[in-house]
């Protein structure tokens, strides 16, 4: 059982994360709703920070809150400033969303209750892993070891990941493609109408 | 931002220290919490500071965007060459107890390796995708 005040802080910021996506989800201004992405952020770190998930916290705190902030405004900075009124579709979305809904409560039945210790990722995995970490590994995070030795493959499948997101970035924002450019008298007259000093040719 | 001398003060009073933070979350995160995506995200929040405070033209004279994807390109190789080398030492994929003669010794020597390239790769990518985005 938890003891009560750890339940306190966990349904106080659970309840604000539910208000905060809320608030997110009806903001028409998109400089409110960038903003109140950034505390959702923030609040989701707190969240990881009272599990013990440090490194989680971390990460989300310079990703979430950080990052993808800037991100979000810089992009607003080239677009309106307002979200357009979507057409409204309740007669569809509702049932769509209680179908999903169902669909994931169903699958939510077969995980084992949340902080059971006889789950099997309690009972085989990180056993495995907390024990091999002093020995094999000789590292006091256990975080890193699994990320970078035992997960490595995985984690060079995120880092891929990453890497093919900006290739994918650069091909679509047109700043990608300095070979073509070359081939193409049109694109040719086009580069030195906006010629930016860092084009990757 | 040409003009505000308070931010311009305070930026390059803390420009430095978010380096060495992001240096000190790269080296540390063997022992406390950290490794390379943070440090590459911290990284990158200092250059980017450094061009909202400074302008972006001064900040793409300081890293210019061009070598970019190239450091990206370099963090997954490292990473990957780091796998190969486990496989030529007579190990498997990404097996680092190969490396070195001491295993321990090993493991931390292919763990730091990869976490360099996944810190290259992440602070490259954050950088480039907000030259991208940004306007000057």
């Amino acid at each position: 059982m938890m003891s009560s005040a750890p339940l306190l802080v966990n349904t106080a910021l659970l309840l604000l994360l539910a208000v905060t996506a809320l608030a997110v989800s009806q903001e028409r201004k998109l400089f409110s709703s960038i903003m109140l992405m950034s505390i959702f952020s923030l609040l989701c770190a707190t969240l990881f920070l009272c599990l013990d998930a440090v490194d989680v916290a971390l990460t989300e705190a310079a990703v979430g809150v950080g990052i993808a902030t800037l991100l979000f405004l810089s992009t607003l900075s080239r677009t309106a400033c307002r979200k357009q009124a979507t057409p409204r579709l309740r007669a569809l979305a509702l049932p769509a969303v209680g179908a999903c809904g169902a669909l994931l409560l169903h699958g939510l039945s077969d995980m084992p209750a949340f902080g059971d210790p006889q789950a099997p990722v309690h009972t085989v995995l990180s056993p495995r892993y907390l024990s091999g970490t002093g020995s094999e590994i000789g590292m006091d995070n256990a975080v890193t070891a699994i990320l970078a030795s035992y997960r490595g493959h995985d984690t060079l499948g995120e880092v891929v990941v990453i890497f093919t997101a900006l290739i994918a970035v650069l091909v679509l924002s047109g700043q990608g493609t300095g070979q073509r450019r070359e081939t193409d008298p049109g694109r040719l007259q086009q580069e030195h109408e906006s010629e930016e000093p860092w084009n990757i040719s | 931002m040409e003009h505000q001398l308070i931010l311009r003060v305070v930026a390059r009073l803390l420009i430095p220290l978010i380096l060495l933070f992001a240096l000190y979350v790269q080296f540390h995160g063997d022992y406390g919490p950290g490794g390379g995506f943070q440090a590459g995200v911290i990284f990158a929040a200092g250059f980017i500071l450094h061009a909202l405070i400074f302008g972006l033209e001064r900040s793409r004279q300081v890293l210019p965007p061009a070598r970019l994807p190239g450091l990206a390109a370099l963090g997954v190789l490292l990473y990957t060459l780091t796998g190969v080398a486990g496989i030529l030492g007579g190990g498997l994929w990404l097996d680092y107890g190969v490396l070195l003669p001491e295993p321990v010794a090993a493991q931390h020597l292919g763990i730091m390796l990869v976490e360099i390239g996944v810190g290259l790769t992440v602070a490259s990518t954050m950088l480039l995708l907000f030259h991208v985005f940004a306007r000057p």
